[in-house]
C-alpha cells in the first residue's frame, strides 16, 4: 500500500530536506545508468520572480485609464539603431527560438501561424531554416549559432532579423544538444550530420572570439545582408551587466537576455539548475549597461526566461524591457503537457503537467518529436489559433496592468510603478520592498 | 603584383571593373559586388588589412584583391572566383557555399570555418583552426595548418601538404582529411586510415585543382573519424 502524507506524519516518518525523494531518485538513476540526465524545460527550482513584485495601480497621485475605452498601445519596433529594416511588431511578446529538430515541422508551423496572426515574429533555432517556418512567418529572425547547422547567405537574407546566439538562460557556456533519436534524415541532412548520431555541438563560435571580434563579425553580417536586417545579439543571464555593454559595443541593434528559466530542448539537469542567475536578476543589470551608454530604448532590450502571464510581460516592460519572449508557454499553448495525453505520459514515466523528456523524441504531443506519426498528432492550424489566442490574453492581460497604472502604452510602464514582496525580488529588481522605500543594496 | 598596379592605374577596355579601397568605402564596393546578375572581372586594390572584404558575393565574376585582407575575407561565398594576392585574416570563406577563393599567401586562423562547399586553396600556411566545423568545402593549404583544425568537420575534404598541429580533427564527423607531412598529435576519435584507391583518386584530384599535381599522393596519410564518440556513453568522459 501506498501512506497517505497523513499515515506519513502519524507513523512519523519524516523526509529529508537535503535528501529529498526527488534527489534520492536522481543518486539512484545516475547510479543505475552511469550517465547525468539530459531533459528539457528550464531551471525548475523556485527562484525569486516576477510573481514577488506588484504593481501600484493608480488612485489619487496617478489617473488610471479607461479600462475598455482608453487605448492603450502595445506594439514595438525593433532594431531602429543600424538597420534600414526594422521590424516593426504589432505586440511585445515574440516567440523565442526553437529549431526544427527539437522540434517536428508541425510546431514550428503553428508557431509561425499563432505569432504571424497577431504580428508578432519567431525565431528559428539551432538547424536552419525550414520552407514552411518561413512560409507561415510573418516575421522570422534567423539565429545565427555556433554549430551554424544549415546556415547559408541565402535564408539570412531571407530573413527579417538576425540573432547572434552567444548564449541561453538554461545553459550559458553550453553548446547545442540533440540525441540520436531526433537526428531524423531530414534533421540530419539539414545539419550535415550522420543521421541517428547524438548531435554535439559547440558552445563557441568557430570565427571569433571574445567582443572585439564580434564587432568584425556583426559588420561582415551587415555587409552581407546589406545592412537591411537588425542584428541581435541574445546572451545567457550571467554577468548581464557587462555582456550587455559589450553587445552594445560589438554593434548590437537588440540584445536579447535569456534568464535561467528559459527553456531548452535539451540539456543536463545539473547544467539547467545550476548555472545561470534568475531573470529577474538580469533585466536591471541589462538597463542599467544600456541607460549608462545612453541606449535604453535605442538598443531594445528582449526578455526572456519564464514569462508566463501579462503581469509578466507588464513587469518585465516595467523594468525597462522593449519586448519579451517566450518559448515554454508557446509550446504549452500549442499542446505541450495536455491532460489528454496523460495515459501517453504515464506510459513514459511522466505525467501531464511533469513532462520535460524534450530530448527523447517520444512527445505525446506531437511538438517536441521527429517521429511523423506522432508530429501528424499536432494539427498546426489549430495549435497555431491556441498560440495566437494565448498571445492575445498575454497582450490584453500588460494592457489591463498598464491602464490601471495609467499608462497609454506598455512601453510607458516603469520600475516606479513596481514594488517587491520579498527582500529578494527587491534587491534583485531594485525596486522597493512594498511599504517602504527599502530598496535593498541601493547606494552601495 | 606590378601588371595590376598597372591597371589599376590605367584602365583600359576589357579591363577588370577596378575598386581603390583607399578611396572607395567598403559598402559602395560590397554593394557594388552585390548587384544582381553581376558578371565580369573585377579588381580591388589597397585593402589594407580591410575586414569584410567581398563578402557574400553570389554570381560567377571573378573578384582579384590586390594585397593583403583581414576578417572574413569572401565569407559566404557563392559562384564567385576571389583571388587574395597576399594574405588573410581569421575566417577567409567562411561558410562558403560554392566557387573558390584562393589566397596566395597565408591565413589566419578559423581558415573555411563552416563552410558548405566550393574550393579554399591557401598556397602558404594556415593558422588554427583551418576547416573548423566545414560541412562540405574542399580546402587545400600549400603549407602548414595550426592546431584544432578540422575541429568538429562534418564534411568535406581538407588536404594539408606540409605539417599539422596539435588535436588534428578532435571530434570529427565525416570530413576526410589527407595531410602530407607530420601530425603534432591527432584529436578526440581521429585517427589514420588506410589510403585506398578512391582517395588516391579524390586526393589527386584535389591537388591538380589546387594546381599541386605533382605531388605523389602515396607520400599521404588519411586520417578521419574513428565514429566511437558517435553517441554518448559515460564511458567516453576521459577522452573530452
Amino acid at each position: 500500500m501506498t501512506y497517505t502524507q497523513d499515515d506519513r506524519a502519524r507513523l512519523g516518518l519524516r523526509e529529508s530536506a537535503t535528501f529529498d525523494r526527488a534527489t534520492i531518485a536522481g543518486i539512484q538513476r545516475a547510479a543505475e545508468t552511469g550517465i547525468y540526465d539530459i531533459r528539457g524545460w528550464g531551471a525548475k527550482r523556485a527562484l525569486p520572480h516576477f510573481d514577488d513584485l506588484l504593481f501600484l495601480g493608480a488612485s489619487m497621485s496617478r489617473y488610471p485609464l479607461e479600462g475598455y475605452r482608453e487605448r492603450c498601445g502595445t506594439d514595438v519596433v525593433l532594431g531602429g539603431r543600424h538597420a534600414k529594416h526594422p521590424l516593426h511588431l504589432e505586440i511585445p511578446v515574440t516567440i523565442a527560438g526553437m529549431s526544427f529538430g527539437a522540434l517536428s515541422g508541425p510546431a514550428k508551423e503553428a508557431l509561425g501561424r499563432g505569432a504571424s496572426e497577431v504580428g508578432t515574429s519567431t525565431t528559428t533555432g539551432d538547424g536552419g531554416m525550414t520552407p514552411e517556418e518561413r512560409g507561415q512567418s510573418k516575421y522570422l529572425v534567423y539565429q545565427y549559432l555556433p554549430s551554424r547547422y544549415g546556415m547559408n547567405p541565402d535564408d539570412l537574407r531571407k530573413a527579417d532579423a538576425i540573432e547572434v546566439v552567444l548564449g541561453q538562460g538554461a545553459k550559458p557556456g553550453g553548446g547545442g544538444m540533440l540525441l540520436g533519436q531526433k537526428i531524423s534524415e531530414r534533421v540530419a541532412s539539414m545539419r550535415t550530420l550522420p543521421q541517428g548520431i547524438d548531435q554535439r555541438s559547440a558552445c563557441r563560435h568557430p570565427d571569433w572570439t571574445g567582443p572585439d571580434d564580434l564587432t568584425i563579425k556583426i559588420n561582415e553580417l551587415r555587409e552581407l545582408t546589406d545592412w537591411e536586417k537588425p542584428i541581435y545579439v541574445k546572451v545567457g543571464a550571467t554577468r548581464t551587466y557587462y555582456d550587455v555593454k559589450l553587445a552594445v559595443a560589438a554593434g548590437a541593434d537588440v540584445v536579447v537576455v535569456d534568464g535561467m528559466q528559459g527553456g531548452t530542448a535539451a540539456t543536463q539537469d545539473v547544467f539547467i539548475e545550476h548555472v545561470g542567475i534568475p531573470t529577474l536578476a538580469a533585466v536591471p543589470q541589462a538597463v542599467q549597461a544600456l541607460s549608462e551608454l545612453g541606449v535604453h530604448r535605442k538598443v531594445q532590450l528582449i526578455v526572456s526566461g519564464g514569462i508566463r502571464t501579462g503581469a509578466d510581460v507588464a513587469k518585465a516592460m516595467a523594468l525597462g524591457a522593449d519586448a519579451v519572449a517566450i518559448g515554454t508557454a508557446a509550446l504549452i499553448a500549442l499542446g505541450d503537457n495536455n491532460p489528454k495525453y496523460a495515459a501517453d505520459y504515464e506510459k513514459l514515466g511522466s505525467a501531464a503537467g511533469f513532462y520535460d523528456d524534450f530530448q527523447d523524441g517520444r512527445d505525446p504531443a506531437g511538438i517536441s518529436t521527429q517521429d511523423p506519426e506522432l508530429a501528424a498528432r499536432l494539427d498546426p492550424v489549430d495549435a497555431g489559433r491556441r498560440l495566437a489566442n494565448y498571445l492575445r490574453v498575454l497582450t490584453m492581460e500588460a494592457q489591463t496592468i498598464a491602464r490601471a497604472c495609467g499608462k497609454a502604452h506598455l512601453l510607458h510602464l516603469e520600475p516606479e510603478d513596481l514594488v517587491a514582496v520579498t527582500i529578494e525580488a527587491a534587491a534583485m529588481a531594485r525596486v522597493p520592498l512594498a511599504g517602504t522605500s527599502w530598496i535593498p543594496g541601493a547606494g552601495l | 603584383m606590378d601588371s595590376m598596379t598597372r591597371r589599376a592605374g590605367a584602365q583600359r577596355p576589357g579591363d577588370p571593373t577596378q575598386f581603390d579601397l583607399s578611396a572607395t568605402p567598403l559598402r559602395d564596393v560590397n554593394a557594388a559586388l552585390h548587384t544582381p546578375g553581376l558578371s565580369g572581372e573585377f579588381l580591388i586594390t589597397n585593402p589594407a588589412g580591410a575586414h569584410n572584404v567581398a563578402v557574400g558575393l553570389d554570381a560567377p565574376v571573378r573578384v582579384q584583391i590586390d594585397g593583403h585582407v583581414g576578417y572574413y575575407a569572401a565569407g559566404m561565398n557563392k559562384q564567385a572566383e576571389v583571388i587574395v594576392d597576399g594574405n588573410a585574416g581569421t575566417g577567409v570563406a567562411e561558410n562558403m557555399m560554392s566557387g573558390t577563393v584562393w589566397v596566395k599567401g597565408n591565413a589566419s586562423q578559423s581558415a573555411g570555418a563552416t563552410a558548405h562547399g566550393g574550393l579554399l586553396v591557401i598556397e602558404g600556411d594556415a593558422a588554427a583552426r583551418c576547416g573548423i566545423s566545414m560541412k562540405g568545402v574542399d580546402i587545400v593549404v600549400g603549407g602548414n595548418v595550426g592546431h584544432m583544425s578540422a575541429f568538429m568537420a562534418q564534411s568535406g575534404r581538407l588536404v594539408i601538404r606540409g605539417d599539422a598541429g596539435e588535436a588534428l580533427g578532435d571530434s570529427i564527423y565525416e570530413a576526410h582529411l589527407y595531410v602530407r607531412g607530420d601530425v603534432a598529435s591527432l584529436g578526440a576519435d581521429c585517427i589514420a586510415k588506410e589510403m585506398r584507391a578512391e582517395h588516391h583518386e579524390e586526393l589527386g584530384r584535389l591537388l591538380k585543382a589546387a594546381g599541386f599535381e605533382d605531388d605523389d599522393t602515396s607520400t599521404y596519410t588519411r586520417y578521419g573519424s574513428a565514429r566511437q564518440l558517435y553517441h554518448f556513453h559515460s564511458e567516453n568522459t576521459s577522452v573530452y
